[in-house]
């Protein structure tokens, strides 16, 4: 016999009250669970489609206009193409992608068209320093390119998608979006001179709808000695990571950019930093409210076992049990309630968001087994402190009138 | 001499006044002696029992066991103590409810951190010697008073104590149960040499101690 066994076996013998007791921390803890499980999935699913959406920072001059996010980089001034090593030196987090162009509206047999000078893959890689930062490993693409393993992961083999990835675009090659190709009666392996350079079209990119579809896609190089702007781009694309966003990333590239213009798609980072934010606030919300339904509900059930207990206590402490005895005997107990209820409140509010993730928000939920930890953690904490009280008043019992009660 | 008293007093407040449960008594135990502490209701005698090792707060007077006085002493010292040297048998035999007959009798060992192999052979052996080694496994709804009884007899000497203080011990019991009863606890105090202090209000039951000690309104009448 120890007092550890004499606990269990009054657990064991109490089934009745050990479920009403368990019933509220294990709600609660179900609650939280099942409302993270969903908002975990969901921040997940809009940081994909941000990601796939391509860059969402864009790095201008000062002087750039940025009335329209999506042409803010034609005919704007111009700012160093070093700003990107700067960035890259920085070690500032939730930097997946950057793209570096130059973009200009020239005329191409008679006609104004927008040139845009990329740098491809093969070139970023050629690059020690960006590959020392590891970038190269995070499937640095170019041009608003979505990464790689983000397309392949998720099966998307979008072909609107696909093509902004530019793995190679040699000197004197271009391509054409699609509106341009039929402004310009462009096809495959036609020549176009394009400011007295010709230049071999390699492809001509599919419609998306977008202003990429009026552009003429070519070398960064060859676009700025064309153009005679060596060594400046005119924007740097960035792919942040969404929760980067929200965290302040804008502001750091600010801090180590001070005289350029850092801005985001506004309206989507804003939509998901309000989301994000919401469903923090929601979760915070209820956990205070467990917390106390919780604390409370256990301190409850922790008083009534200690008052029908009375002369148990009073018995023990007759027979020469300490009151760090008692401590034990009732903190013990509340610290299996809170295993327990941790426990099953995970497996109920996961299976609860397994359940009802797709009706409510459209959305797979997986199990998140990191939250197993957590559930437990918290019911624990909530189980003793609510225990707390009633334990140190049980402790405090006069021995001689709890055996008077006969 | 295990215990004596001096001017022992005990004086509770109440809403009509104060009331003294114990009026300056005195008194004093040899070891392996068989005290009863007789009285009619409410002459203290509950109260005497209770207080000398500290379930009970006495208002003043000095209590010494084993020569060493305890009345000042700190509620750990006292634990201390009634878990090592005193055993407590009770009225309404105050065993855990929900705990077998084995598992109540290993309590006090428990307390005194005994390894589990030594509180099984020690609780066995003695279950064995108050005949109830065939109910070992049974709960105390289970048991008959009596047998209740031997329980706690068997819990109250099963650490091995200098002394046991039993309050109305054959109060819940039929005359026949009763006897059976005090029987016993003749032979543990004779074949132990285990002290023993005895609270009743029966003449029967007084008689099988090798003193007596007789209270009235708080005070001993004689000796």
């Amino acid at each position: 016999m120890t007092i550890t066994k004499l606990v269990l076996i009054e657990l064991w013998k109490r089934k009745s009250q050990l479920i009403t007791g368990l019933l509220a921390i294990t709600l609660g803890i179900a609650v939280i669970v099942a409302i993270q499980s969903v908002a975990v999935v969901s921040e997940q699913n809009v940081a994909k489609n941000l990601d796939n959406l391509g860059a969402n920072i864009l790095v201008l001059p000062q002087a750039a206009s940025i009335d329209d996010y999506y042409t803010s980089d034609i005919d704007a001034p111009t700012l160093p193409i070093d700003y990107v090593e700067r960035i890259l030196e920085s070690t500032i987090a939730g930097v997946d992608n950057m793209s570096p162009k130059l973009t200009r509206r020239v005329s191409v047999n008679g006609k104004s068209v927008v040139l845009t000078g990329i740098l491809p893959k093969s070139e970023i890689a050629s690059k020690p320093l960006w590959q020392s930062s590891g970038l190269l490993g995070k499937q640095l693409t170019t041009s608003c390119a979505p990464s790689q393993t983000a397309n392949q992961s998720h099966g998307m083999e979008d072909e609107k998608l696909k093509r902004k990835a530019i793995d190679t675009l040699y000197s004197e090659d271009c391509m054409a979006g699609s509106q341009v190709a039929k402004k310009l009666s462009l096809t495959a392996n036609k020549k176009i001179n394009i400011l007295g350079k010709e230049f071999m079209v390699v492809k001509v990119l599919p419609e998306t709808g977008t202003v990429d579809d009026d552009r003429i896609f070519a070398n960064l190089k060859d676009v700025q000695a064309l153009l005679k702007i060596e060594n400046q781009v005119s924007a740097i694309e960035i792919m942040g990571c969404c929760n980067a966003i929200s965290e302040g990333l804008l502001g750091q590239l600010r801090n180590i950019l001070p005289d350029t213009r850092v801005t985001s798609i506004n309206q989507i980072v804003s939509t998901q930093i309000e989301t994000n934010q919401l469903m923090r606030k929601v979760t915070l919300v209820m956990l205070i409210i467990i917390f106390f339904v919780g604390g409370i509900s256990i301190g409850n059930y922790i008083w009534a076992n200690v008052n029908e207990r009375k002369r148990e206590i009073g018995i023990l402490r007759m027979m020469g049990a300490e009151r760090m005895t008692i401590y034990k005997m009732f903190l013990l107990k509340a610290l299996l309630l809170g295993i327990a209820g941790g426990i099953l409140g995970f497996l109920l509010g996961t299976l609860a968001g397994v359940i009802l993730g797709p009706y409510l928000a459209g959305i797979v939920v997986k199990p998140l087994y990191i939250y197993l930890v957590w559930s437990i953690l918290l019911s624990i904490t909530i189980a003793l402190a609510g225990s707390l009280i009633p334990t140190y008043l049980a402790a405090k019992f006069d021995p001689h009138s709890n055996l008077q009660e006969d | 001499m295990i215990l004596k008293g001096e001017n022992v007093f005990k004086q509770y407040q109440h809403t009509s006044g104060k009331i003294s449960a114990l009026d300056h008594v005195s008194f004093g135990v040899e070891n392996g002696d068989f005290v009863t502490v007789t009285g009619p209701s409410g002459s203290g005698k509950s109260t005497l029992l209770l207080s000398i090792f500290g379930l009970i707060r006495l208002t003043s007077g000095t209590i010494f066991f084993n020569g060493n006085r305890i009345d000042n002493m700190s509620d750990r010292h006292l634990t201390e103590i009634r878990k090592k040297s005193v055993g407590y048998i009770l009225q309404s035999f105050a065993l855990v409810p929900y705990l077998t007959t084995i598992q109540n009798v290993m309590i006090p060992l428990a307390l005194e951190k005994v390894s589990k192999k030594e509180q099984q052979n020690r609780a066995e052996e003695i279950l064995e010697y108050v005949g109830l080694s065939d109910r070992k496994d049974h709960l105390p709804r289970e048991l008959s008073a009596g047998q209740q009884q031997r329980v706690a007899i068997a819990r109250s000497i099963v650490h091995r104590p200098q002394i046991i203080m039993a309050d109305e011990p054959t109060g819940n019991l039929d005359p026949a149960l009763s006897g059976e009863i005090l029987e016993f606890l003749r032979k543990i105090n004779r074949e132990n040499k285990i002290t023993i202090m005895m609270v009743t209000h029966s003449p029967m039951a007084a008689g099988f101690g090798t003193r007596r000690l007789h209270l009235s309104e708080g005070k001993i009448i004689n000796h």
